[in-house]
């Protein structure tokens, strides 16, 4: 078992559960993923599976990643590749199928992808500061107020919280729970928002 | 996407009766005390409905004691038992809060006669 798998998120709506209470969900396409190259610790100091997902023809492949894929016998090309961690990776073939149906309903879970991007953003938005009075002549709205002492020590503390790039950045989200598990269809239900955009890429992997 | 739109339909009803703002309606819902279920009625006319799949909503408004009283019920929920329509109303607006300006005999809705949906 590989505890593992990639998957795109499709988006979110909203399911009753068995106590008719609405429950905000994310649909997300996880795998088929195909093994496609064993790390071993006699050759690579590791054990871990490279994983490939979102199969493609491998023409449409760049040639770096055409020619490690041809030289593990893959037939075709990937979108996205990952390694995983396992304990034997001796166990595992390429081309071997993991699928979502080593998940099961209640399974929690950590998902990693890549936030929205939001662009440069103030200390309110980035850091969650609190605003300024927004009337009876204040002036300080969303400014970040002051950001250090003057004369000591002359210069603002390294780490200090100040507007700047938010989002587009790898997040990982822990203790997600699985509601439904579709093999059929490749879709894996969990409650509540993941990382990123639709259409986003997400590596899963299962907790405990 | 349509894969999402698939699965939300999943979850939808199709039994309910096709209502509209206006009509007057008794809203049956099942509720849970402890180990203990019965079914709940409010009955109101119904002043908004709302779309988005499985989060589709309708209000419902009546005046109770005086009170007005409205409640928002997820229209796809499984804890609604029936919608019961008791009175086709005719209106021009599709969201009636003008309702809550109003009550007695201002706030009354005319008979729906022809049937056009």
């Amino acid at each position: 078992m590989l505890n593992g798998i990639i998957g795109k998120k499709l988006g979110m709506t909203r399911i009753f559960d068995e106590d008719g209470r609405a429950v905000a969900v994310t649909v997300i396409e996880a795998g088929p993923c195909f093994v496609v190259q064993k790390k071993t610790s006699g050759a690579d100091g590791y054990e871990a599976v490279q994983v490939g997902f979102a199969r493609k023809p491998l023409a449409k492949c760049n040639r770096p990643m055409k020619g490690h894929l041809e030289k593990h016998g893959s037939k075709s090309g990937f979108a996205l590749i990952r390694e995983f961690k396992v304990d034997d990776a001796g166990a595992w073939e390429p081309g071997q199928e993991i699928s979502v149906e080593q998940f099961e309903i209640g399974d929690r879970l950590m998902m990693t992808g890549t936030s929205k991007g939001k662009g440069f953003a103030g200390t309110v938005k980035r850091w969650g500061f609190r605003i300024g009075p927004m009337s009876h002549g204040s002036m300080s709205h969303r400014a970040p107020g002051s950001i250090g002492a003057s004369a000591y020590p002359s210069r603002v503390i390294k780490g200090k919280k100040l507007p700047g790039h938010l989002g587009n950045a790898r997040v990982t989200v822990k203790n997600i729970e699985v509601i439904d598990v579709r093999p059929e269809d490749n879709l894996l239900v969990v409650k509540g928002p993941v990382p990123g955009p639709r259409n986003g890429f997400l590596l899963i992997k299962k907790i405990g | 996407m349509e894969r999402l739109t698939q699965l939300s339909r999943e979850q939808m009803r199709a039994d309910l009766p096709d209502f509209r703002p206006g009509d007057t309606v008794e809203v049956h819902v099942r509720i849970v005390e402890g180990d203990k279920e019965r079914i709940q009625v409010f009955k109101g006319v119904v002043i908004r409905k709302r779309g988005g799949l499985t989060g589709a909503t309708f209000t419902v408004r009546k005046v109770s004691y005086g009170v007005g009283v409205e409640r928002i019920f997820p229209l796809h929920s499984p804890n609604i038992e029936q919608v019961k329509i008791l009175f086709r109303g005719k209106v021009r607006q599709g969201r009636l809060y003008y309702l809550r300006q109003r009550y007695g005999k201002a706030a009354r809705i005319r008979e729906k006669r022809r049937q056009t949906a």
